[in-house]
């Protein structure tokens, strides 16, 4: 499988994406910002960073980048875009994803080991995803605390667009195991068609013990699984 | 000519930087506070000349796609 990670100036992990990717197998590579094009790709990783210096607001500028219409004509052609940290925050600014993460609700920046619980493995993103296995993963950002209006969060709860929630270590929803006040512990959701997703912690750095946890390779297992079940899709 | 563009966080959205604010301004014997809001103020330079009401449409949409975030916040827009 080939993934296109992006990189906007002060994007930051996309060498740990590209890592991730190999590591786990398959072929990646960069795709600068100012590219209108993805080339022969099957997936596209919206990378975490501080995308334009996180200026204006997070992602509200890398949004306007060349090689955001190539990713918004890839995922409406039903190719597979999942945006981690930054790129979760790129991705609902290009309207790719519903709601909106705000300042955390203690206004620290958070770098710490987070549980995640796996809301549902009806998705591209999840479905590799063993049964009742907490994902024990990082998570690093300020603006993390996840957003969207009682309609909109209706509606996600009814289509199942909710994939990851924090949880503490035993997968229990607690208000204190939600590290930045996202709503019902919100960590990651998916669009309705359900092939764009973004997340706020880092599955790019736990592919390996050596990090001190996988746990994070299950959604990139889950991604390859997807492909290989699926048409290729129309790179823009 | 100037654009006066204030951009304030939606009532349903949690204003964390407002709450601490308020929460010192109490701490201060600032009784009578009963609200913070933290938003943004964004001042935009325009050509003399500029047809107002072409910049008004123009800022408007601006506004609405780039300088804020309609999910969580209300702007008002001024052109003087």
């Amino acid at each position: 499988m080939n993934f296109a990670v992006l990189q906007f100036p002060a994007s930051n992990c996309d060498q740990d994406a590209v890592h991730a990717v190999r590591l786990l197998g398959h072929s990646a590579r960069l795709v600068w910002h100012k590219d209108a094009s993805l080339g022969d790709t099957d997936c596209v990783i919206v990378p975490g960073g501080f995308s334009y210096g996180d200026y204006l607001r997070c992602g509200a500028i890398a949004r306007f980048s060349p090689v955001m219409q190539a990713v918004k004509q890839f995922a409406d052609n039903g190719g597979l875009v999942l945006g981690i940290c930054n790129g979760f925050q790129v991705l609902t600014e290009a309207g790719l994803l519903p709601g909106a993460l705000i300042r955390n609700r203690d206004l620290q920046f958070h770098c710490e080991n987070i549980f995640l619980k796996t809301a549902t493995i009806d998705s591209p993103f999840t479905n590799k995803i063993p049964a009742g296995k907490i994902l024990r993963v990082p998570i690093a950002h300020g603006e993390g605390c996840y957003f969207a209006d009682e309609a909109t969060l209706a509606k996600l709860k009814a289509n199942n667009q909710i994939l990851w929630q924090y949880c503490d270590q035993d997968g229990n929803l607690t208000d204190s195991a939600n590290p930045n006040g996202a709503l019902q512990n919100i960590a990651g959701i998916c669009n309705d068609q359900r092939n764009v997703a973004g997340l706020m912690p880092h599955p790019e750095r736990a592919c390996e013990t050596l990090l001190g946890s996988d746990d994070g390779k299950w959604i990139f297992e889950s991604i390859f699984a997807a492909l290989k079940n699926k048409p290729v899709a129309q790179a823009a | 000519m100037k654009a006066k563009i204030i951009i304030t966080p939606k009532k349903a959205v949690l204003d964390p930087q407002g709450k601490t604010v308020q929460t010192a301004l109490a701490h201060m014997g600032y009784t009578d506070v009963t609200g913070v809001h933290i938003g943004k103020y964004i001042e935009i330079d325009l050509a003399p000349g500029t047809d107002k009401a072409a910049a008004h449409k123009a800022l408007n949409d601006a506004a609405f796609k780039l300088l804020s975030n309609p999910v969580i916040e209300d702007y008002k827009l001024e052109i003087e």
